[in-house]
């Protein structure tokens, strides 16, 4: 591990230098987020101009894997967001919403340019009017089309919002009271044991 | 001798076309040869085109709504010598009552798709085209919307379960940039009718 990520790790986490070989204590919680904004694997959904800036961003210059979101999916069951570069016209909108839902949970989008925000410049009768109609975006990036700087910012700014995700499973392992059955007045009562 | 030219070319299959078939109109503009061609003898023509006067390529399909004038719709078709480079613009009238024109895909496979644009966004029906369906816009989608009587920003429409189509948000009317001088908030207002 990095240095300086272990550092972030001690101001933010427990963690016990002198232990051998570097505990670290942590949540669940933290652990999980922290798992999934570190390899977020992307569906690009490119359908004009803004695709060729995703192009540049994931090639060596901006390279995109320096935040853990390099790995293509090309097939929807296999991706954790998806990236939606470009105009989506109301033709293209049916097949969005089903490669939305066939990507497995959890899930985040982004919508990236004018075009996938707001129907950009395309006030027509064909281009549907942002893909927050048909999809829920997580993070929006504006540009006609973005720098690759911008989609390297709406991507960390994706991970900001799931490092800040409260997971079903926080306090899962707290102490929990003592359970009554939720049924116990059908139950007969020598068989309701409350301290088991 | 040397090769004819272009515009050689042309002339001499629009005479070889017009001594065949006198029906049809010819106008020269600029080089470019136009015949006008009745939708009945349409096929007969082009047929006649491809086989005696060597225009092996149907290279674009189009069509004009001349809305409030009769006839109403025109299709443009552009057929084309490969080997020379020869053009000739054939444009086939059609009436709004009719809205019927008789599908060149047997005379030229091309025309398959492009027909098929015509369709979908002017809403001219092909007569013997073997799969007229949308090809733009999607499929159950009602209107045809390069129209003069379609609104820019489109209709709202709804298929349940399929598909929908909203109107565009245009702020009074569309946008529409000035050629000028003037600060762009001059040159760029919002609603232009």
């Amino acid at each position: 591990m990095a240095s300086d990520n272990l550092q972030e790790i001690e101001q933010n986490y427990m963690c016990d230098p002198d232990a051998d070989g570097g505990f670290v204590f942590t949540t669940v919680e933290a652990a999980i987020n922290w798992v999934q904004k570190s390899s977020l694997w992307p569906m690009p959904m490119g359908t004009s101009c803004c695709a060729i800036e995703y192009m540049a961003t994931a090639c060596s210059r901006f390279d995109i894997s320096r935040f853990g979101a390099e790995v293509n999916r090309y097939a929807p069951r296999q991706a954790d967001f998806m990236f939606i570069c470009g105009t989506i016209t109301y033709k293209m909108a049916m097949l969005v919403r089903r490669i939305w839902e066939q990507m497995p949970e959890p899930k985040w989008c982004i919508a990236c340019g004018a075009c996938a925000c707001s129907g950009g410049m395309f006030r027509s009768y064909s281009v549907l009017q942002g893909v927050d109609k048909i999809v829920p975006v997580d993070v929006y990036i504006s540009g006609c089309p973005p720098r690759p700087e911008a989609l390297l910012q709406g991507l960390m700014t994706l991970q900001d919002k799931i490092s800040a995700t409260e997971h079903p499973l926080k306090g899962f392992f707290k102490k929990h009271d003592a359970r009554t059955p939720q049924n116990i007045d059908t139950i007969p009562s020598e068989s309701v044991n409350p301290e088991g | 001798m040397p090769a004819p030219t272009l515009s050689e070319l042309q002339n001499a299959a629009a005479d070889k076309l017009c001594a065949r078939f006198p029906r049809i109109g010819r106008k020269e503009f600029r080089g470019d040869i136009t015949l006008t061609i009745q939708p009945a003898d349409l096929k007969a023509v082009m047929l006649y085109a491809r086989d005696a006067c060597g225009f092996d390529m149907l290279t674009c399909v189009s069509s004009v709504d001349n809305l409030g004038s009769e006839p109403r719709f025109e299709t443009n078709y552009t057929i084309t010598q490969a080997e020379t480079g020869a053009n000739l613009l054939v444009r086939c009238p059609i009436c709004e009552a009719d809205n019927a024109v008789p599908s060149l895909v047997s005379v030229w496979r091309s025309a398959n798709w492009l027909e098929r644009e015509q369709y979908d966004l002017m809403g001219i029906e092909f007569t013997g085209h073997p799969d007229l369906r949308r090809i733009m816009m999607w499929e159950g989608y009602p209107y045809h919307p390069l129209r003069k009587d379609f609104p820019v920003a489109g209709k709202d429409f709804e298929q349940a379960g399929l598909a929908f189509t909203q109107k565009a948000p245009t702020a009074g009317g569309p946008f529409i940039t000035r050629p000028g001088v003037q600060t762009a908030a001059a040159r760029e207002p919002r609603a232009q009718g």
